[in-house]
């Protein structure tokens, strides 16, 4: 059956593999909206976790023998820490100045962190196994999916479900929802809000760092691998509304979607097709698909 | 630089004078193609200023502007074999009439969202590029023929080029000068400073941006057309948004509240890439670290700090109580 | 007033002065050998470091000194762009002294520099790019294609799969002049053996993911996936050829692959894959001994383009020899003349169009059982004579062949 003079399988095929992508680009804006949400801080760095997730994954289980299961919490757990470092010692300096500095300190990370790595690990990928359990391959009529990739869509919706979960019916997830409207009654109350801050921007660059290790059996380990994935990110983000959290998963998932689509019918422009939406979203619906208009 | 006591400040730009003047009979000292390179990004970095420092407009997508023009000049002297002068001019106005564009779509946003609307503007103009096929993708557009500067002088000899990028670029950098200090400017700088005080003052604000937009645009685009003539070649690294990024970390370095200071920092950030670059990444990390501690400890940048410092003296305290609009 | 403009008088004086002594020191009394190679990106096991060492090898070997004048080797890292590439050249034979580039791996780059040498009249010798340009419409008397290139093997290779019964051709290609250059040449000889291109998809250089390409494949439902990627690329694409279940229905054709491509897929994915290859270090006793003192120094064997770094080199610098001089216009003449017979080849010698003609070989992937020892990857099928080998002189599109 042909839709739109393009056989079946290719589209769903396509589609498919939109799905994993979209299921990155799904845990990766939620971090960035979270941090966005609550520090009002644009996290350019998002990326490099990203890169710093999949490289301890790979270093730990190169090094220290530590498989894909384990370092599923180890190696967010780490880069966690490492942003908490970093808002402690560097971002808590610029809050109260314009975004813009922001954005400018997790740039500069950005080129320390990439080049780091660079300089320690070289340029070129190194390929990260598949976990054992996860081999081969599911015959879905209109193409053959690796298990993994599967498995990568079915916890990213969980993850995603989850910090909703967390944020939408939790006391903690009160407090980070009181502290992002009103940062001074809710101290006034008695909570300790640059610890949630910082313990926040934590749990975001974890996720993102979690995406990484995801990632490391499909893309391969290597230092770039969160550049040119950050600015899409950061389009989704902004397209779904900055600060929506179920928004920015929702766009990101839709959004892999629409790339796979556009892979299919003109397959260069996939990479831009996510710019032209979010140009014409700020155009026209400034918010955000889900967002609300800044008060 | 206003605190400067104008002696010193008129012996320091003499000095500057004859040393660029002299340059290109001592290649073993400082290689001349890097001497204009840097040139190129001197005037990119001020050019690109016009939005930052002095509108207080961020965009992110500045390497479309940059790089657009590259193309456009390679193309008008590669395929269409035009004298230099026409062909730098084809890109300047084209990268010109590009900077309206993009100024008339992102002006109806603010702040970081307007940022976010250049990007994605640039990213489709790379995309352009990427796809079309006379810029050769990936290989880059080369090679491009320097041309014939009005049918008369062969630029070919890197000596005579020297001499063109210098004046140009010379003229270029005070062109900014004279915008930054005209009555223009006053009101760029006011719309930074309080945008609806200065609408109540009757002034069509739009049109203020997008005028800014376009000439900062046009003037990025001649340093981008002078760096295609010197190398012959313009490449998708031009357009590309790394390129944006590293003409916001020179501005950043070097002080983006003076005219100048973005030069000081293209300066020492392509000295960095230049004389380092046998040491690969590490160059990418130290350029990070100065990123970071510029926006920790030294947000006004280099010159701002050296404004700041020298400020300080009681003499020049004096002098800027008289001029209080001084930059900072 | 007055004493800061003297100050600055000063100044300029004794600026002027120290850079007339600075310029007094120049670079003709050595004959340096410049190596613009990958040396931290994709390529750079194919190139980088073990490119170097060749040329030190042969340096080294040549006894250090020619016409009493030391040999320098110096490199630099082009990162696979162009502009860099072009810009380093530039400044090497500006400033730098250099009197040959060599290696350049990377097809674009290849091609900038190789403008940049016809512009300044110095000489390159490319090994570790395939682009047709460089003995086409970029030739001149200062550049030599060396080691291979597209023509070759798509008259290897894809000769080979055409004869064997792939008629339908998919290109899964790298997106500049490398991977392009080698599309063209295969599809040219596909479609003259009567068979037929069903399609393309062009992809990045550095891809890991080649999912969504590998799908566009086998949507095409060609006989024959033809990978014009090498290296890590080419590693990804058959990798997950096989991942997504291509491989049960259509073949592939990896259109240059590389003896560390075959370490890195492992011989039980790489069995039965053919190459076209220049030179392979277990072809007879002399490319033996070459290559145990190549993986004493780096640590791994040499491949066809490190191999053509060091033959190459030690021509380079018998021409100066013979020629008695640097200059480059008598060292081309000299280069032209003479023949070659090294490891690297038995007959050697350089075309009016730069082209180094040589035998070229066509290769097969072991299996696992057939290999005896680490690195015994190939064995080899044909020999393809030099003069079937490269592009004939009567379709060049070099100015300096008369017709």
């Amino acid at each position: 059956m042909d839709i739109f003079g393009v056989p079946h399988q290719a589209l769903l095929g396509q589609v498919m593999l939109g799905m994993v992508n979209g299921a990155f680009y799904a845990v990766l804006s939620l971090g960035l909206a979270i941090i966005f949400g609550l520090l009002r801080v644009v996290n350019f760095a998002h990326g490099a976790f990203f890169m710093l997730g999949a490289f301890i994954a790979f270093l730990i289980g190169r090094n220290l023998g530590i498989g894909y299961w384990p370092s599923m919490i180890v190696a967010p757990l780490i880069v966690g820490v490492l942003g908490i470092l970093f808002e402690r010692f560097a971002l808590r300096r610029i809050y109260g100045l314009d975004p813009l500095y922001g954005l400018f300190l997790t740039f500069g990370l950005v080129l320390v962190l990439e080049g780091g790595f660079r300089v320690a690990m070289g340029s070129s990928g190194h390929s990260y196994p598949t976990p054992p359990a996860l081999r081969g391959a599911l015959d879905l009529g209109f193409m053959m999916l690796p298990m993994y990739r599967a498995f990568v869509i079915l916890v990213a919706v969980v993850v995603c479900a989850g910090t909703w979960v967390v944020i939408e019916k939790t006391r903690m997830g009160a407090y980070l929802r009181a502290a992002t409207e009103r940062p001074d009654l809710t101290q006034a109350f008695g909570i300790n809000v640059p610890l949630l801050l910082t313990v926040t921007y934590g749990a975001g660059v974890g996720l993102a760092g979690f995406a990484g290790v995801m990632a490391a059996p499909i893309q391969h380990v290597n230092p770039s691998m969160g550049s040119d994935l950050v600015i899409i990110v950061f389009a989704i983000v902004v397209i779904g509304g900055l600060g929506s959290v179920l928004g920015s998963a929702v766009t990101g998932l839709g959004l892999g979607v629409v790339e796979g689509l556009a892979k299919v019918f003109y397959a260069e422009a996939s990479t831009t097709v996510v710019f032209l939406v979010m140009a014409l979203v700020l155009l026209l619906r400034p918010a955000g698909l889900f967002g609300q208009e800044e008060g | 630089m206003m605190a400067m006591p104008p002696a010193l400040r008129r012996g320091l730009m003499i000095l500057l004078g004859l040393a660029l003047l002299v340059a290109p009979f001592v290649p073993q000292v400082i290689y001349p193609v890097f001497l204009m390179k840097m040139m190129c990004f001197a005037l990119f970095a001020c050019a690109f200023n016009l939005l930052l420092g002095h509108t207080g407009i961020v965009s992110f997508g500045h390497a479309a502007f940059f790089g657009s023009s590259a193309y456009v000049t390679g193309y008008a002297l590669r395929d269409l074999g035009l004298t230099t002068e026409v062909a730098i001019l084809a890109g300047v106005a084209f990268s010109g009439l590009l900077g309206a564009l993009v100024g008339v779509l992102a002006i109806r946003r603010q702040g970081i969202y307007l940022a976010m609307i250049t990007l994605a503007l640039a990213q489709m103009v790379y995309f352009t590029f990427l796809q079309a096929p006379f810029t050769g993708a990936e290989d880059g557009m080369q090679p491009i023929p320097r041309g014939h500067l009005f049918g008369l002088v062969d630029l070919s000899d890197d000596t005579t080029l020297y001499y063109l990028v210098l004046a140009i670029v010379a003229a270029a950098l005070w062109l900014i000068h004279r915008i930054v200090h005209s009555p223009f400017g006053h009101v760029l700088r006011a719309i930074r400073e309080h945008e609806p005080r200065t609408r109540s003052m009757g002034y069509a604000v739009e049109r203020y941006k997008i005028l800014a937009f376009a000439l900062s645009a046009g003037l990025s685009g001649l340093a981008g057309s002078l760096k295609c003539v010197v190398f012959r070649l313009a490449s998708l690294s031009d357009v590309h948004w790394h390129m944006s990024g590293d003409v916001i970390l020179m501005t950043l370095l070097g002080g983006m509240n003076s005219v100048f200071g973005p030069a000081i920092g293209a300066v020492l950030i392509s000295a960095l890439r230049h004389y380092f670059d046998g040491l690969g990444a590490w160059v990418t990390v130290v350029v990070g670290l100065i990123f970071i501690l510029c926006v920790l400890v030294f947000r006004r940048g280099i010159l701002g700090e050296l404004h700041h410092l020298l400020a300080r003296r009681p003499l020049a305290r004096h002098r800027l109580k008289e001029q209080p609009n001084a930059s900072i | 007033m007055k004493n800061s403009l003297r100050l600055a008088m000063a100044a300029a004086s004794v600026l002027a002065l120290t850079a007339g002594a600075a310029s007094a020191q120049v670079s003709g009394d050595v004959v340096r050998i410049g190596v613009l190679a990958d040396m931290s990106g994709i390529y750079s096991d194919l190139s980088g470091k073990g490119a170097v060492e060749a040329v030190k090898m042969a340096a080294e070997d040549f006894g250090g000194t020619v016409l009493g004048k030391k040999i320098e080797v110096i490199s630099a890292d082009h990162l696979n762009k162009p502009d860099i590439g072009a810009a380093k050249a530039r400044e090497w034979f500006d400033t730098g002294g250099v009197d040959m580039i060599n290696d350049l791996a990377n097809s674009g780059v290849a091609r900038a520099v190789a403008t940049v040498a016809k512009e300044k009249k110095r000489h390159i010798i490319v090994n570790g790019a395939s682009n047709m340009g460089i003995t086409n419409e970029l030739c001149s008397p200062y550049a030599i294609h060396y080691a291979y290139d597209a023509y070759s093997l798509a008259h290897g290779t894809g000769k080979a799969v055409v004869e064997n019964g792939g008629k339908s051709w998919f290109f899964l290609t790298v997106d500049f002049a490398f991977g392009i250059g080698l599309e063209e040449q295969v599809s040219k000889v596909v479609r003259d053996a009567g068979g037929r291109v069903v399609g393309a998809a062009r992809h990045p250089l550095g891809t890991t993911d080649f999912s969504s390409f590998i799908l566009q494949a086998q949507a095409s439902k060609a006989d024959i996936i033809g990978i014009a990627s090498t290296g890590a690329d080419a590693v990804n694409a058959i990798r997950a050829a096989a991942e997504f279940g291509a491989t049960k229905k259509q073949k592939l054709a990896a259109l240059l692959l590389w003896i560390e491509d075959v370490h890195g897929l492992g011989l039980p994915a790489a069995q039965g894959l053919s190459l076209t290859n220049a030179w392979y270090w277990d072809m007879n006793d002399q490319t033996r001994a070459f290559a145990k003192r190549f993986h004493d120094r780096v640590g791994k064997m040499p491949n066809m383009a490190q191999a053509a770094d060091y033959s190459s080199t030690m021509m380079y610098l018998n021409a100066v020899k013979e020629a008695g001089t640097d200059d480059p216009d008598a060292v081309s003449k000299k280069m032209r003349e003479m023949t070659v017979s090294d490891m690297f080849t038995k007959l050697g010698k350089v075309r009016v169009d730069g082209r180094f003609m040589h035998d070229m070989y066509l290769w097969q992937v072991k299996t696992p059982e057939e290999s005896k020892a680490p690195w015994d990857y190939l064995k080899l099928v044909a020999t393809i004579p030099a003069e079937q080998a490269f592009q004939p002189l009567s379709e060049s599109k070099c100015d300096l062949v008369k017709k």
